[in-house]
């Protein structure tokens, strides 16, 4: 089965993602080889669906979206792979957040990737996984200079071998 | 998201992108694609459904580890279980995002789409 991509997309905002080729300067092929069997590697979840802890962390700037539509915050979360499911909060105004409140294993399947670890499937979950809230400005500065770099270094940090990312 | 992709993968580490818009991450160039034909906020499937959450995250992971060229893309073959018409409705947010409501009030002014130009 091939996908419908528009299948819930209103149809009059398919011409805003359809057929807009790549960002400039994205246009070749970047690869990492994913050389170790999966059952002895460490994998790391990263969500778009503006995560964060309500107990710890503040949310993702909406009020500034507010005030300035074309901008959206580029910070990022980490959130604890124990952490409670109940203390996960989102803050992403793209999209209805009540079924990632009463499941956040839709976006960032923490606890499912630690059974798929106990299983043997995969070697092992990172301690931390990662939230970024997925609507951002054109130029994508903040993700550029600040957001991706701070992400690499903890993905090294914590010897992560792959990493799964799922927009919201 | 993509983009985001493309450069965790850049720096060396291996990524799968698990997607409601394949088509679009491609056109991106995201090094390896899972496309889920589920609405948007609900990549891993439906709230409370386990089985089918394991499903998407199983084939994430063979995506990742056994691809053999950049640009692979496995779609799964799950039907989402609720009616279009309702999926399609429930998905949205109650209030139209700060964007929309900027394009409805001028729709010739801008390009950026509804659920932002990178988070599909």
């Amino acid at each position: 089965m091939i996908v419908d991509s528009y299948k819930f997309l209103p149809r009059s905002f398919r011409p805003l993602y359809e057929g807009r080729g790549p960002f400039s300067g994205e246009e070749g092929p970047v690869w990492a080889p994913f050389d170790k069997r999966l059952a002895a590697s460490r994998i790391c979840l990263l969500s778009s669906a503006g995560l964060y802890l309500d107990s710890s962390q503040p949310p993702f700037d909406t009020e500034r979206e507010q005030n300035e539509p074309e901008w959206g915050d580029p910070s990022w979360r980490s959130i604890p792979s124990t952490a409670d499911a109940a203390d996960i909060r989102l803050a992403h105004l793209h999209i209805n957040d009540a079924d990632i409140r009463s499941d956040p294993e839709i976006a960032l399947p923490a606890r499912l990737l630690g059974e798929v670890a106990a299983e043997r499937l995969v070697g092992s979950a990172t301690t931390e996984h990662f939230s970024v809230m997925g609507y951002q400005d054109r130029r994508l500065d903040g993700w550029r200079q600040e957001t991706v770099p701070a992400l690499v270094a903890s993905l090294r940090d914590q010897q992560a071998d792959g990493l799964v990312l799922a927009p919201a | 998201m993509p983009v985001l992709a493309r450069w965790i993968e850049a720096a060396g580490i291996p990524t799968v992108i698990v997607t409601m818009m394949p088509a679009v991450a491609e056109e991106r160039r995201a090094p390896r694609i899972v496309g889920v034909e589920f609405p948007f906020g609900h990549a891993f499937g439906m709230p409370g459904d386990k089985a089918m959450q394991r499903s998407v995250l199983e084939l994430a992971l063979r995506v990742l580890a056994g691809s053999a060229a950049f640009g692979t893309r496995v779609d799964i073959d799950i039907e989402w279980p609720v009616p279009l018409r309702e999926a399609y409705k429930a998905w949205q947010p109650k209030e139209a995002s700060p964007i929309v409501r900027k394009l409805l009030a001028s729709p010739q002014s801008g390009e950026a789409g509804p659920q932002g130009r990178v988070g599909r």
